[in-house]
């Protein structure tokens, strides 16, 4: 009778070891994630709770998870990309004149802007390829660059307002949908772009060869990598996630002239505290998908609890230094 | 004992150790070609009017001052995002506290000073002890400090006294004061850099922080130090500012891209963002075409959102003109 | 030698004592014995070379005397008197400086910066830079380059020699007693070394103690007075280079009892067709490379570090491309660009330096082996369709037959010992579909086990067809394995050696002396 007791509570500890094992890789993005959603839960429970709020919630983090995805692409090669928050710009005052207020155009005004986003990513990739220009200089200058075409085009001033059928992307809800009750369509170009991402990224050459190049680019050269090549893809990607990011955006939050700023910053910062290594060799989408997630609940809750914007920017700084050293010295205990 | 004579003929080592960095052929070429083309379409005042000249240097004052700590940071193989929000701290802070009072100045500026040191203490020691990025760590404190002026004020704030304004416009004989000022703060900048234990260590740590740890630098104080330097800088231009705005505001610095616009200054002046190499005259180079380029894009009436076209596209192109000779693999 | 340093070697072994002893070091790391009870005497005015293979404990020893390692028995005595170093300053500032390979300066910062970092003369923080360039002066005069090497020059604009020189001004600052260098003539050219070993000779005649390790025997010969033998960790002998020729030392060095049997060398008439050819092939560092490989054979590349072996792979592969001469791969004339192209066109290259060119430490072992197959691959090819199912059983089957030691492939890289790495970066090649093969010192920091699995291996991959050029500073392995030899010297081939040739003939040609030079060649023509 003792033996058999013994013998399973041995089983019971086995069990409860694997269980840790497993807690412990998670990553700490979630738990952060779902503790703050909860509280935001507890505390808004109208909001936080029902379906409707979620969805909602959804609506507005989608789109800095669609720029971060990007973003990520770019870091995990060993790069950054500072143009992205400039491209919202680009994509938001440029569409305003393209559209010239005839919802007709918004789907040849779509296109134009991936094409742009395209040629953009093309240029900077380029650069810190054959030019050898670091791409902290190269996107900064191009930041510049494809901002102030933005403003010259429209001269200053919005042209024009964004039709609705082009802001469907970042305002409308498929509405009456069995569970969900209504889901966003910002939602859904999440998924799409988090799909396509996931199998770029883990399921094909691609994403392993951007791996390997930004964690050692002499080995990845050496093992016959076209690592130029990788890399300016790598670029234009990010451009045109940022140009998808952006139609969202505007669709969301109508024209204006600042938008877009330090958008870039706060892509890096979600991929950041998604686990995401500044220099390279590191990346994984649905970390930085909640990353994102995980820094507009932190507005979010900030708001809720009635602390005004800036408190939010103070504490957004805290999170992303405190989680960088976190998970800094973590690794430092690991070796 | 005999005296051993290199393989090298003098003539070669000399023309290796010569070398003039590509930043002041940019300076000069940059002026020319702004005159030209100012005589050209506009009444060619650049290569004319003196009073133009020393407008373009008083334009450059507050990227200038706060290039120079920058500087000192990159080569520390450093970075420091969070200098356009000092500025911005400054302004509001100091305007407020001086609320058009000459009698509050003298409280003002110390407590700005203060305000400085802590965000460059605060840096430093999250890089160097909590061993972040430095790039996530100034963007971080950059938001704190950001998070801490939009708490407090959403505009204007206070005012300047006009005996304070002496900074921003007054002149001694010729002189703008804020010229003589920003060049003091140059030839601090350089004799700290070549002059000082100090400034060894930098471009040690900043070189091969092995290297220099293994010589015995302390790294972790040495990079403290340039970034409290760096904040200090920036508190600088922040009075130089305020002083010629007669009222702080909490965008002023973001709105200038004084963040950005220093790392670009420094880097086209010979700066490397990897550390070890730089020095201020370069930046102030990069700091001058800046200045020319703007004031002769107003000259020739040139649209404000060109000019930022062409200040970026600038700023790649000196890059890549020593960028592209190297054999390493860029990032 | 000069007359004076010939009396100074007779009064050494009158009465003076040694100024650096060292008594009974044992140094152990995971897995393998470095250094096993080894005591040596350093004299002053003495030039004293450390020779052995690689593996023998040269370099641990290096780390020991100056202060970078800690022995885990032992004693070390500097000027009779017992002392213990934690940390390289320690030493440095007793008078016992290194030199290693890589320099430790910074290419930036003037010459005088760089030999007194960390220890400027200043006045209340301020550098009295008119006092550091006049020391500095001073120190390069005392080496007597003064008139070649300013102070104030930036040290990237110096050459490899003159930065050298001022790593040993860097030592003479510290008034070293005992300076060691670590393959120091490594990387000059003949005039260099010439200047260096003036340099040598100057410092012996002020009482220093030279140490140096090298793998040149000829210049060990020329230089040194003392020469000690390391193997495997023990001290064999030291000896008067006087009473010894290299072929002995050579001896010593690798003669070992043949524990370890290679498999058979291939049939003649097994090989194929030519499928390297290089013809006249030159470029910066290169001249004149002729030879070819054949499908099913293994092409030992010998010769003696600095003689230009992994440069020729690397030119092979596309690192640095041949600037002139024909090259032809699979019968096609062929001009190899980019390890990319190399890749493409069947070429595989397993790296000497596996950390820095062969891994991707972060990266799971899994995906480090499969890298190269995906090089050349479809960029946007589904891992899914042909990469997961595969690599399921492609990685475990490559980790046998390359005999990894892991619990997991899933396991980042970087936390696999040396050894191990090594083997990944074997398996990445062989999971590629490369039919010629270059090997650059393949059983590089590989316990003895895993050595035999490896020859075993290569002599498979040549049984399938497989062509492979393997370059080793091993004797024993380049005269086990090779079917054909060609030895280099001085970025050229000195010769080609059939298969069965010695030790001896192979240490003849790579350093370069006259006699058995030519003699060799012929043989080798002859039996052809």
């Amino acid at each position: 009778m003792a033996s058999s007791t013994v013998a399973s509570q041995n089983a019971f500890v086995t069990a409860l070891q694997a269980l840790w094992a497993w807690i412990r890789k998670i990553p700490p993005v979630y738990p952060v994630f779902i503790l703050i959603f909860l509280v935001l839960g507890f505390l808004n429970p109208v909001k936080y709770q029902s379906m409707n709020g979620i969805m909602t919630f959804l609506r507005t983090a989608s789109p800095l998870a669609i720029l971060a995805i990007g973003e990520m692409f770019v870091l995990a090669i060993g790069g950054f990309d500072l143009t992205v928050g400039a491209i919202v710009t680009f994509v938001v005052l440029v569409s305003s004149k393209l559209l010239a207020n005839d919802p007709a155009n918004a789907a040849p005004a779509i296109l134009i802007m991936l094409v742009a986003g395209v040629l953009i990513g093309l240029t900077n990739g380029l650069i810190v390829s054959y030019l050898k220009v670091p791409s902290f200089i190269t996107t900064l200058g191009m930041m510049l660059v494809v901002r102030g075409s933005a403003l010259y085009y429209v001269g200053g001033a919005p042209q024009g307002y964004l039709t609705d059928n082009w802001r469907a992307f970042g305002r409308n809800y498929f509405e009456n949908v069995p569970v969900f009750e209504r889901v966003p369509y910002a939602l859904i170009v999440l998924i799409v772009i988090a799909i396509i991402s996931i199998i770029l990224f883990n399921r094909m050459n691609f994403g392993k060869e951007i791996l390997a190049i930004g964690d050692n680019v002499r080995a990845s050269q050496l093992s016959g990598v076209k690592v130029r090549l990788v890399r300016v893809l790598t670029f234009v990607l990010c451009a045109v996630f940022a140009i998808v990011g952006g139609i969202v955006i505007g669709g969301y939050g109508g024209v204006n002239v600042t938008i877009g700023e330090g958008l870039e910053m706060q892509a890096i910062a979600a991929c950041v505290v998604g686990g995401v290594l500044l220099g390279g060799g590191k990346g994984s989408v649905m970390n930085v998908i909640i990353g994102a997630f995980t820094l507009q609940a932190i507005v979010n809750l900030l708001n809720l609890l009635g602390l005004p914007k800036p408190y939010t920017d103070v504490v957004q700084g805290l999170i992303i230094i405190g989680a960088v050293a976190y998970v800094g010295l973590s690794s430092q205990k690991k070796q | 004992m005999t005296t051993i004579t290199g393989t090298d003929s003098w003539f070669r080592r000399t023309a290796r150790s010569i070398r003039i960095p590509p930043v002041y052929f940019f300076l000069v070429l940059i002026f020319l070609v702004s005159g030209l083309l100012d005589q050209i379409y506009s009444d060619g005042q650049i290569l004319t009017n003196p009073a133009i000249m020393l407008n373009i240097v008083v334009r450059s004052v507050a990227l200038g001052i706060v290039a120079v700590g920058q500087t000192l940071v990159l080569i520390g193989a450093s970075i420091d995002l969070s200098v356009a929000y000092t500025i911005s701290i400054t302004a509001v802070m100091s305007s407020y506290i001086m609320q058009g009072e000459t009698a509050n100045v003298p409280i003002a500026i110390p407590a700005v000073f203060g305000i400085g040191l802590i965000i460059g203490l605060t840096n430093g020691l999250v890089i160097t002890k909590l061993k972040v990025n430095p790039f996530i760590a100034t963007l971080g404190t950059s938001l704190i400090i950001k998070g801490i002026i939009n708490a407090t004020f959403s505009n204007y704030t206070g005012s300047v006294p006009e005996s304070f304004e002496f900074f921003g416009y007054g002149t001694i004989g010729p002189i703008p004061v804020s010229i003589i000022i920003m060049l003091l703060v140059y030839l601090v900048g350089w004799f700290l850099l070549s002059r000082t234990k100090f400034g060894a260590h930098l471009y040690g740590v900043g070189g091969n922080s092995e290297v220099a740890r293994l010589s015995g630098v302390r790294t972790s104080r040495t990079l403290i130090y340039a970034h409290i330097i760096c904040s200090m800088t920036a508190v600088l231009s922040g009075l130089f500012l305020v002083s010629q705005m007669r009222s702080g505001a909490p965008w002023v610095g973001p709105n200038g891209l004084y963040d950005l616009n220093s790392i670009a200054t420094a880097v086209i002046g010979g700066t490397a963002l990897s550390g070890g190499k730089g020095d201020v005259w370069g930046t102030l180079a990069g700091v001058l075409i800046f200045g020319i380029l703007d004031t002769s894009f107003n000259q020739l009436g040139v649209n404000p959102y060109l000019k930022m076209v062409l200040r970026g596209a600038i700023i790649v192109l000196a890059v890549a003109s020593y960028t592209i000779r190297s054999k390493k693999e860029a990032a | 030698m000069t007359d004076e340093v010939e009396q100074q070697n007779t009064k050494s072994a009158e009465n003076i004592q040694p100024i650096l002893e060292v008594q009974h070091i044992t140094k152990r790391f995971p897995g393998v014995v470095a250094l096993d009870d080894v005591s040596l005497q350093f004299f002053p005015g003495e030039i004293h070379a450390i020779v052995g293979e690689n593996g023998a404990g040269k370099s641990t020893l290096m780390k020991i005397l100056s202060g970078a390692y800690i022995p885990d028995s032992g004693t070390i005595y500097l000027d009779g008197e017992k002392v213990s170093f934690s940390h390289p300053r320690q030493a440095q500032v007793k008078g016992v400086s290194i030199i290693y390979q890589e320099f430790n300066l910074l290419p930036e910062r003037s010459v005088a910066h760089n030999i007194f970092l960390g220890r400027e003369s200043a006045k209340l923080g301020t550098l009295d830079i008119r006092k550091m360039n006049k020391e500095a002066v001073e120190v390069l005069k005392d080496l007597g380059v003064e008139k070649m090497i300013s102070p104030t020059s930036l040290v990237s604009s110096l050459s490899v020699a003159e930065q050298q020189l001022v790593e040993i001004a860097k030592a003479i600052s510290f008034n070293a007693k005992v300076l060691i260098m670590d393959e120091p003539t490594a990387a000059l050219t003949y005039t260099e070394v010439d200047l260096l070993v003036k340099m040598i000779d100057r410092l012996i005649q002020k009482g220093m103690s030279i140490i140096f390790i090298s793998h040149r025997l000829k210049e060990v010969f020329d230089i040194a007075q003392k020469i000690t033998v390391l193997k495997d960790g023990k001290l064999i002998d030291t000896v008067d280079s006087k009473n010894v020729t290299p072929a002995d030392v050579v001896y010593m060095m690798v003669g070992r009892a043949l524990d370890h049997y290679f498999p058979p060398l291939g049939d003649p008439e097994d090989f194929g067709d030519v499928v390297l050819k290089v013809k006249d092939a030159s470029n910066q560092v290169l001249s004149d490379i002729n030879f070819e490989l054949r499908k099913g054979e293994v092409l030992g590349v010998a010769g003696l570090q600095g003689s230009g072996r992994t440069e020729l792979a690397q030119s092979l592969f596309g690192v640095m491309p041949f600037k002139s001469g024909k090259m032809e791969l699979h019968g096609k004339a062929i001009a190899v660009r980019s390890p990319s192209m190399a890749v493409r066109n069947r070429l595989g290259f397993v790296t000497e330096d596996r950390k820095a060119e062969g891994i991707a430490p972060r990266q799971p072992i899994r995906d480090n082996m499969l890298l190269t197959v995906r090089a050349v691959q479809f960029l946007f090819g589904l891992i899914f369709k042909d990469g997961i199912r595969q690599s399921r059983k492609l990685v475990p089957m490559l980790g046998e037959q390359v005999d990894i030691k892991t619990d997991s492939f899933n396991r980042e890289a970087q936390f696999l010992s040396g050894g191990n790495q090594q083997k990944v970066v074997l398996a990445k090649w062989l999971a590629s579909d490369s039919d010629v093969f270059i090997f650059d010192e393949p059983t590089r920091g590989i316990d003895v086990e895993s050595k035999a699995g490896i020859h075993d291996m290569i002599r498979e991959l040549t049984k399938k067809g497989t062509a492979v050029l393997m370059i080793s500073s091993e004797l024993p392995e380049i005269i086990g394995m090779s079917d054909r030899i060609i030895v280099m010297a001085d970025y050229r081939i000195a010769g080609e050696l059939p298969a069965g040739s010695s030790e001896g003939d192979i240490m003849l040609l790579a350093t370069g002396h006259e006699n058995g030079n030519h003699e060799d060649t012929l043989t080798a023509i002859e039996k052809e």
